[in-house]
């Protein structure tokens, strides 16, 4: 009896033996800092432009959790992440003021469009005024995709809906498709149902499961998207790689991220404009 | 190999089983003291397997008690008794993997183990099938294996539980000289059977049960001779015992 | 969207064409594989203690376990996020967002299945053993080694299909592990994004890729058990 347990607490040891260099994470070379940032700026490309230059300069390696912005701001507050970078200003401002960082800064802009079935039922293709638009969507009862998910954009989508006068809470009909995903799935769910929705430009032009979908309306000053970084307070959480993490916040406000960020572009035309020395931005 | 105390004298005390409210066994008095082949005769239901399983240790009375000589039935730590039972169970490995488990079992030695093993299979003959999957043996096989396994742990005591009732006769008589072989070299065999043909083979004393209760308790020639019982002289005559 | 894109999709994955596959591919294997080896190493002994011990309250166990089965990986996912968040009881540790922390909730996943599964195997091979086996003064725990032994073609099943579980969710890892490119992207996290991109050609040929590994695993399975069975069927010249 006790030989046989013996011999299979030797199996489990050999096996317990294997599991932990399995675990084992490989030591890491490079300083590596964690930024909670939204699914369009991944979804366009362009993480994929910026961050190996920032890398290739200061060697430090970032590893992007792409969220929607409730959500990058959420993982902010907890201190899983080092650096926040979304395009929602009034939640950013509450961030700053909940203590959750020093301060925000303003990076870049790009801005939104409204996508729609080339049918176009609401009949709005080619107006440039964004309120009216909303406005002959929701009188006609034509099908929109809202992303539904406290994300940068779906907080923008709502702004504007109040802008165009309509009290969504009473008015939300059958035709109003809250999904609660992201802008990729929001358009694929779009596209599937010819209907309309927001999406930011960078993604729009990286997506390739149009279908019968094109840009209605661009252009509205209202349309336009700003982006703010803000670095997690070492005060607040002090195992946040402040040293590192400011370094990014300075190479993204600083000459050489703008630049980076302004030679971006999809098909040749630029995606994200550089704003961070913008007052009031 | 074997030590010098002995587990015997195993006594029945007044005995009991009683199960959900039903007695399996009642007021069950008798000892076991010498060498030689008991033989437990009964009706089905009698209470011959409950008998078996309570002197092993694998049911505990409700009422009286079950008392070994040695420790419990033990020496040094050792049980000194084994069981056969009716289907025999085998594990899923070859066979000599199942005599070497239950030597393990035992405590034996990684080498000690090996050598009783060869010594079980050659003294059964069972050295052909020493490295086929155990469960894939014929039924006569895994029984003379089961056999071969409980005599490896060199017991004092063999409890078999009807141990040729679901085999052909040319294996029964087999197995029966197994049995006498291990009756020879000075082990005490119980066994269960309702078989009259081998009882009377094989027997040197009967434990005639009925109903749960112990009826007669003879030297074999005398209970085949003249059973003093109602219940034995109906059963020796072929009749229903109710 | 025509096959033909799927099927280009898939020729330049595998020929390496598509950069960041390959290691894809070799997470996916490292996280599933460890968590699964993980549960098997937890969950064997686990399910086989609950299969021959009587104890207060084992009911209540094995319903429980059983239930656990069915737990969706987002929800696990969630719940090990906020244990390993930084502002969670084990966020000193670092492991969010690594591969760690994805091993951690997949074998939480797979877990139940192992436990509930071998419990099941277990107590039917207990049912024929245990007079065997207690004559040989093997009850309850000292009866586990050689129970585990003994089903080991059927729990050979048990763990596949823990892998199989592991290998095909996307909810766990995706939340605890970010979907970070380069180091927490895994295939099916990597499909759900290629999907929320609109590339469905490489999200499919993606899927497709998944599932053939699956296969080869389950092949691998199969012809080692049947070489295992016929190897314990040697009959010596």
């Amino acid at each position: 009896m006790i030989r046989l347990a013996r011999r299979s607490l030797l199996a489990a040891a050999v096996l317990g033996a294997l599991v932990p260099a399995a675990l084992a994470q490989s030591a890491p070379e490079k300083t590596t800092i964690v930024v909670a940032s939204t699914t369009s700026t991944q979804d366009s490309g362009l993480f994929g432009h910026i961050l190996p230059l920032f890398t290739a300069e200061t060697g430090i390696e970032v590893k992007v959790i792409a969220q929607g912005t409730g959500q990058a701001l959420d993982t902010g507050r907890r201190g899983d992440a080092d650096v926040v970078f979304v395009h929602a200003k009034a939640a950013e401002e509450k961030f700053v003021a909940e203590g959750f960082a020093d301060k925000r800064l303003p990076v870049m802009y790009n801005d939104f469009v409204l996508i729609g079935p080339k049918a176009d039922p609401a009949g709005i293709r080619g107006t440039t005024d964004i309120a009216a638009a909303l406005r002959a969507v929701h009188d006609k009862a034509a099908p929109f995709v809202s992303r539904g998910d406290r994300s940068g954009t779906h907080q923008a989508e709502l702004a504007l809906w109040k802008t165009a006068g309509v009290d969504l809470d009473r008015s939300k009909g059958d035709w109003y498709r809250e999904i609660g995903q992201g802008m990729g799935a929001a358009l694929n769910t779009a596209s599937a149902m010819n209907a309309y929705v927001l999406a930011d430009r960078g993604t729009w032009i990286g997506f390739k499961n149009r279908g019968d979908l094109d840009v209605v309306v661009a252009g509205d000053k209202r349309l336009f998207n700003q982006y703010g970084v803000m670095l997690v307070s070492p005060t607040r959480h002090p195992h946040v790689k402040a040293a590192a993490g400011q370094a990014f916040v300075d190479w993204l406000v600083g000459p050489k991220g703008q630049a980076a960020i302004a030679g971006y572009r999809i098909g040749g035309e630029q995606l994200f404009f550089p704003n961070a020395g913008q007052p009031g931005a | 190999m074997r030590a010098a105390a002995s587990i015997l004298p195993l006594a029945f005390d007044r005995v009991d089983l009683a199960v959900d409210g039903r007695r399996l066994v009642a007021d069950l008095s008798f000892a076991l003291a010498a060498h030689g082949t008991t033989v437990l005769l009964g009706p089905n239901g009698a209470g011959k397997s409950v008998l078996l399983r309570l002197a092993h240790g694998l049911l505990a009375p409700t009422a009286g008690a079950v008392r070994w000589g040695g420790d419990g039935g033990r020496i040094a730590g050792t049980k000194r008794h084994a069981m056969v039972f009716q289907k025999p169970v085998m594990l899923a490995r070859s066979a000599r993997a199942n005599l070497t488990h239950a030597l393990a079992a035992a405590g034996l030695g990684w080498s000690a183990r090996r050598a009783r093993a060869d010594a079980a299979l050659a003294r059964f003959d069972l050295g052909a099938l020493a490295e086929r999957p155990a469960r894939l043996l014929s039924g006569g096989e895994q029984q003379r294996l089961a056999i071969a396994r409980a005599w490896a742990l060199d017991p004092e005591v063999l409890f078999l539980d009807e141990p040729t009732s679901q085999l052909d006769p040319h294996v029964t008589r087999v197995i029966e000289e197994m049995l006498r072989g291990l009756a020879a070299e000075g082990r005490t065999l119980v066994m269960a059977t309702h078989d009259l043909g081998q009882a009377r083979r094989l027997a040197d004393r009967i434990l005639f049960l009925a109903a749960g209760r112990l009826v007669e308790d003879a030297p074999a020639a005398a209970f085949f001779h003249e059973p003093s019982s109602r219940e034995a002289v109906a059963f020796l005559a072929g009749d229903l015992v109710v | 969207m025509e096959f033909a894109a799927v099927l280009t999709a898939g020729w330049d994955l595998v020929r390496g064409a598509t950069p960041g596959f390959w290691p894809i591919v070799a997470l996916s294997l490292r996280v599933t594989l460890t968590a699964v080896g993980l549960a098997a190493l937890l969950g064997l002994p686990l399910g086989a203690l609950v299969a021959v011990v009587r104890f207060p309250g084992r009911g209540a166990v094995v319903v429980l376990v059983n239930t656990l089965m069915g737990l969706p990986p987002v929800v696990a996912g969630l719940v090990v996020y906020l244990v390993f968040s930084r502002s969670g009881p084990l966020g000193t540790l670092g492991w969010l967002f690594t591969p760690t922390v994805m091993i951690v909730a997949q074998t939480v996943l797979v877990l139940p299945i192992v436990v509930a599964l071998t419990r099941q195997v277990v107590e039917d091979l207990w049912r024929e053993y245990a007079e065997h086996l207690r004559s040989l003064d093997l009850a309850g725990i000292a009866a586990v080694p050689t129970l585990l032994w003994d089903a080991r073609f059927s729990l050979a099943t048990v763990l596949l299909a823990g892998f199989g579980r592991a290998s095909a969710e996307v909810g766990a890892v995706l939340i605890v592990g970010g979907n970070i490119a380069g180091h927490t992207r895994t295939m099916t996290t990597a499909i759900a994004l290629e999907t929320s991109k609109g590339d469905l050609p490489l999200a499919l040929a993606l899927g497709g890729v998944l599932i053939l590994l699956t296969f080869a695993v389950n092949a691998v399975a199969w012809t080692a058990g049947r070489f295992g069975a016929r190897f314990a069927a040697h009959t010596p010249g």
